[in-house]
Formats: structure tokens, C-alpha cells, sequence
């Protein structure tokens, strides 16, 4: 903290989008007590969801929403990390592919053959990848969608040069200290929480539901061990424990791998 | 201190209830919530767990009918009472830019009564008493919540299939160290119970509830319920050996074969009654003119808990999981002069995955001396 310094430039923030359903963008539109503080405090130069007035480049914060899902979407990846100070990727298209990343398992021709009239047209990669498959990222905020809480905590901690209190453990540490009764043990309601990175609040367990792992896997995470549970413990089909894991993070390398050893 | 023995007829445990209640203390105590027995706040006898039990095993809990009106026929739940005193997340100082004001929290006392405090408990608030009390650190939160804690114990008069207090010493008989302790004495014919004053508070309170002198009968029937609970309990752990075993095998191929099932998701840590380990955050306001400490619950368990310049001493699970055990198995008495397990058995219910460390003492007894094959070098100075 400098206390003497005449006021500092006002950093400039973009944001990005890529294949998303823009709720990650619209989380930070949602933060409607706090905008005006966030408008204070960065020039937000590049926004087409909030504004049509756009200023050129260089950024000194890009937020990015979306998957990589196309050749265009590579270039223009790449363009936005060269014109980025820094570049924070956020919710799970961004961070694992999305829900999109479903095409990964499939076969992406026939899907362009069954869907579009004229197939022709249509430009695509035969998969959906995080950003940080394609250029580095400098931080990844996970959930679908992101929650606004971490994003003001993300842009706030940038903006004052601290580390991000963001963690990255499981989804039953914040249930637990909640006082929320596990779902899973009390209920037997198949939870993917131990799996899953915290942020949302448990909010799935606050209602009795189990986590649907919008966050993502957590640090080290043990799906065989959960899953295991799950078939053994608590009876669920193997193909429910796959497509449990084939959700929005479906793409995450942890979620994947074990989707993969319940069918293809 | 006085150790008279009252009888209290079940009728009147509401009076109880309420004349706490009118000398201001907010009473915290088991009631049903969300399928299972957690702790939360009292108004009346009501609002206890009446005729409810549980079915418990490694990694499943539920609630069930009794058969019967038992107001304490349960063991434990999720909770434990360390929320009230150390809680989730507290606030230790604040920061203002503006003439550098520098804020430390001044945690408020409460007058809180915990009703039904079991033995196993009893003992895990001795053990946070010397974490957070008798140290030359005294927590001032702990120590501001602690001091008006009225005790209610309760003596067990069933136990779960997680139960292992017996074989640790440290239940199902409280040996003082309360205000007051129950003992229900429930049979067809009677419900009443039999009530020890443990202090001079303990005794002005039963001023104020009907109750007569408790009669020899009334006294064996408590101590007879009390030892067939005792008996009734077959999950065992040797507490004391356990130090020694452990603090040995730090290299036992059953660390390897626990990691592959833990789920390093914490919550053995956040449910047991002594495990008291916290991380601090920082925060500002997005101008910088403001900065906010905060105090969380944080776990061994946790990559990020291990976390010292440029990276994590334990990354393994394995790591993680055998620092939590010799922690509260064997380091523990060094540290604090006792086991850092009560024999509660809450690790063992709540583990989603059913890990028992009874269980894996017990494997690491049957093969003491045994040498993993293959030790990453991570986990050998973890």
C-alpha cells in the first residue's frame, strides 16, 4: 500500500466470450450493489454484454468466458492472451470445456450430419476445451456459474496486489461448517461434495440435494473411491455414476477418467 | 463440592430448561434436524430428540423411532460443541487505511447452557480447554465463550456401533466436571432422573426445579444402565498403545491402501470434537481502505493446509491421512499430555466412505514393523 501516491491509472478490464451461455458474464452484471464500486475502481474498456462502447487494447485484466470450440476461437484466444496483462478464465466452459465438452466422447461429424441442413457450414473442432488447454492462464475461477462472491473476491484481491482467498478443497468443508447434515451419510443421497471444489456454499446439501460438482474436482480428488461407494453403498446404476460425472465439468481431466471406466 | 444425588421426575425436565432459561442462559442442545441429531438452540423440553435413536455404521447414519420415550436414547450426531466455542469463522481484527486504525475483535462473553454433554464430549472440551486455554496463548474468543458455559452432562445410557469411549477411558460415565449431570432412569414402569449437582451453580439451579433425594435403588439402577452400555459396546481401540504403534509405522503399507478409499475431503476433521485447526484469511474492500482477518476451520486434509514457500509438504492423500492419525493417535500426547481421540466415532459415521480408524490401528497392529515397498519421497519428510 502506497499512501502518498497521486491516484493510479485505473486498470483496464475486458471481458470475453467465448461458447457459454453468458451466465458466468452475467454474474458480474448480477453484483449490482457492488458494480458501481467495480466501475470506481477498474475502466471497464471491453464488456459488448453491458456496453456497446468498446476501447481498444491492451487490458490489464481479461475476464474469459467460454470453451474453445472452434478454429476461430484458438485465434482469437490467443490474440486476446497477447493484448492481456492478465488473464482469468471464469466458470466451467472456460475452466473444463463445459457441458459442451459431451461432444469430447462423441463423434462430432454425425452430430454436424443429424443436426444442420447444410452441414457444409459449419466450422467446428471435434472438441471443447478449457482455455488453458490453448494459452496460459493466470487464474482459473471454477463453477457453473461462477459465484459472485469469488468473482468480486478474485477482481478485489487482483486490484489490491493480494492472494485470492479462493479455496480449493472439497464442497464438505464448506457444508460442514455450515452445519449442514451430509446427504450423503444421513440420507444415502448419492453427493459428488468430497469430489467436488468448494464456492457455491453447499448449496445443493443446504436444499437435500446431492452436489451436482458445478465447481469442478477439488485438489486431489478420489472419484474411484466415491463412486465405488456409491455402486456398493447406496445402489446407484453404473450408468447414472457416469453421467454424474458428464455434467458441466464432464471435461475435467479427474471427471473424465473416471466417466470413462463407468462406459463410454 | 457437593455431590448430592437428586431425582427429577422426566415431567420436570422442562423445568429445568426453563429456570436456565430465566437466569439468561441461551440453552444449546440436541434436537432433530435435516434426518439427524444436530445441535441447535432450545426453547423447551420439547424441542429434544423424545423417542428418537439412530442406526449408525462407517459411513451411514439414520434416524429411527424408538420403541420407547427416551429423551436421551441416541448417542451423537454431526454436530459437536466446538461450534459454539470456536466457531466456523470469526473475525480477529480489522484495519482501517485512514490513520492506520488497527482494530482487534473483543469477542462478547455469552451465558450459554449445553444440554446433554456426553462423557466423550466432556473430555473433547478438556482437550480444546488446553488447546485454546491453558497455553501461554490464550484464545480470547474461546476464552470469552467458554467462561459462562453452563454444563449439562449426561450420562450414556446407550451406545451406537461407532461408540469406542469405553476402551479409551473416557466414558459412557461422566466423572465430573459438569454443572449438572443426568442419568435417565427409564424403565416400563418410571421415567425420571437421577441428577448430580457438579458445582455450586449446578445446585442453585435445582433450587429452583421440583426434585426429591434420590434413593439407593435410583443410584443402582443408573450405575447398572451405565455398565451394560459400557458392555453393549464392541468397537475398541487401545488409545495409549496406539501412540507408540503408530509413531513406529510411519512407513506401513496401510497408509498407502487407506489413501486409495480417503477422499481427503475433510469432513473426519470437521465432525471429530477435538480437532481444532484453522486457517486466516485476509480481505479488504475494493479500495484498499479497508482490511478484515478472518479466522477459519481448516484441515489436514486440506493440499492447501500444507502449503509453505513454493509448495505443499503433503500433496499425498496418504501423507495427509497419516498426519491426521499419528497427529491425534500419537503426537497428540506430546504435545498436549493426552489422545487427541475421545472414542466418540464420529469419523467413522460421517466418513462418506465408511474409513474407520479402529480399523486401521488395528491393521497396522496385526503387521507392526511392516515397510511399504515403494515410498514416494514426498511423503517420507511429510
Amino acid at each position: 500500500m502506497n499512501m502518498t501516491a497521486a491516484p493510479a491509472k485505473k486498470p483496464k478490464l475486458a471481458v470475453w466470450k467465448f461458447s457459454s451461455c453468458d451466465g458466468c458474464q452475467l454474474s458480474l452484471l448480477d453484483c449490482e450493489d457492488e458494480l458501481l464500486a467495480i466501475a470506481e475502481a477498474v475502466d471497464i474498456a471491453y464488456f459488448p454484454e453491458a456496453s456497446r462502447a468498446t476501447q481498444p487494447g491492451p487490458y490489464d485484466i481479461s475476464l474469459v468466458e467460454g470453451s474453445i470450440t472452434t478454429p476461430h476461437d484458438v485465434e482469437r484466444i490467443h490474440e486476446i492472451r497477447k493484448t492481456s496483462k492478465l488473464l482469468i478464465t471464469i466458470g466451467a466452459c472456460a475452466t473444463a470445456g463445459g457441458i459442451q465438452a459431451l461432444r469430447n466422447f462423441a463423434d462430432v461429424e454425425e452430430y454436424i450430419r443429424i443436426i444442420y441442413a447444410t452441414p457444409e457450414f459449419i466450422d467446428t473442432l471435434a472438441t471443447s476445451t478449457a482455455v488453458a488447454d490453448h494459452v496460459t492462464v493466470d487464474f482459473e475461477l471454477r463453477g457453473c456459474p461462477v459465484s459472485k462472491g469469488q468473482l468480486l473476491e478474485l477482481l478485489n484481491a487482483t486490484l489490491n496486489g493480494r492472494k485470492p482467498n479462493i479455496p480449493n478443497h472439497s464442497v464438505c468443508v464448506e457444508c460442514k461448517q455450515a452445519g449442514h447434515v451430509c446427504v450423503m451419510v444421513a440420507h444415502g443421497t448419492p453427493c459428488l461434495g468430497p469430489i467436488t471444489q468448494a464456492g457455491c456454499g453447499a448449496l445443493c446439501p443446504h436444499y437435500d440435494r446431492g452436489c451436482y460438482a458445478c465447481f469442478g474436482p477439488k485438489e486431489s480428488p478420489n472419484p474411484a473411491s466415491l463412486t465405488q461407494t456409491w455402486q456398493e453403498s447406496l445402489d446407484v446404476p453404473e450408468r447414472q455414476v457416469k453421467l454424474a460425472l458428464r455434467t458441466f465439468n464432464a471435461g475435467a481431466e479427474a471427471f473424465r477418467k473416471e466417466s470413462l471406466k463407468h462406459g463410454q | 463440592m457437593s455431590h448430592n444425588r437428586m431425582r427429577m421426575a422426566r415431567g420436570d425436565l422442562g423445568a429445568l430448561i426453563a429456570a436456565l432459561s430465566d437466569r439468561g442462559y441461551r440453552i444449546l442442545g440436541p434436537t432433530v434436524g435435516d434426518g439427524a441429531i444436530i445441535y441447535d438452540e432450545l426453547e423447551s423440553d420439547t424441542d429434544l430428540p423424545v423417542g428418537w435413536g439412530e442406526d449408525q455404521s462407517p459411513g451411514a447414519y439414520r434416524l429411527v423411532r424408538r420403541q420407547d420415550q427416551a429423551v436421551f436414547g441416541f448417542t451423537l450426531g454431526p454436530h459437536t460443541w466446538k461450534k459454539f466455542l470456536y466457531p466456523a469463522e470469526e473475525r480477529l481484527f480489522q484495519v482501517t487505511l485512514e490513520g492506520m486504525s488497527f482494530q482487534p475483535e473483543a469477542p462478547a462473553g455469552v451465558k450459554q447452557a449445553f444440554f446433554g454433554v456426553r462423557a466423550c464430549e466432556r473430555q473433547a472440551l478438556s482437550i480444546l480447554d488446553r488447546v485454546f486455554l491453558e497455553n501461554e496463548h490464550v484464545d480470547s474468543g474461546y476464552a470469552a465463550r467458554r467462561r459462562d458455559t453452563f454444563i449439562v452432562a449426561v450420562n450414556c445410557t446407550t451406545s451406537s456401533p461407532a461408540c469406542f469411549c469405553a476402551s479409551m477411558g473416557t466414558g459412557p460415565e461422566h466423572r465430573g466436571d459438569f454443572d449438572l449431570c443426568l442419568t435417565e432412569l427409564l424403565t416400563p414402569k418410571r421415567h425420571d432422573f437421577l441428577v448430580e449437582a457438579g458445582s455450586a451453580v449446578g445446585e442453585a439451579i435445582m433450587k429452583e426445579v421440583p426434585h426429591c433425594e434420590a434413593d439407593e435403588a435410583d443410584v443402582a439402577q443408573a450405575e447398572k444402565q451405565i455398565e451394560a452400555t459400557a458392555k453393549e459396546m464392541s468397537r475398541s481401540m487401545d488409545g495409549d498403545n496406539a501412540a507408540q504403534l503408530l509413531s513406529r509405522n510411519l512407513e506401513h503399507p496401510r497408509w498407502h491402501e487407506v489413501a486409495d478409499r480417503c477422499l481427503s475431503c475433510a469432513n473426519c476433521t470437521m465432525v471429530c470434537p477435538t480437532c481444532f485447526c484453522s486457517t486466516v484469511e485476509d480481505t479488504t474492500d475494493l479500495t484498499g481502505d479497508h482490511a478484515e482477518r478472518w479466522r477459519r476451520w481448516d484441515s489436514c486434509f486440506n493440499q492447501d493446509f500444507s502449503y509453505a514457500a513454493g509448495g505443499h509438504a503433503r500433496s499425498s492423500t496418504m501423507s495427509r491421512y497419516r498426519q491426521w492419525l499419528t497427529h491425534k493417535l500419537s503426537g497428540w500426547h506430546e504435545q498436549f499430555g493426552t489422545s487427541g481421540c475421545v472414542g466418540c466415532g464420529r469419523c467413522i459415521t460421517w466418513c462418506p466412505v465408511g474409513i474407520d480408524l479402529t480399523e486401521e490401528v488395528a491393521a497396522i497392529r496385526a503387521a507392526d514393523g511392516a515397510v511399504a515397498a515403494t515410498s514416494k519421497a514426498e511423503d517420507c519428510h511429510a
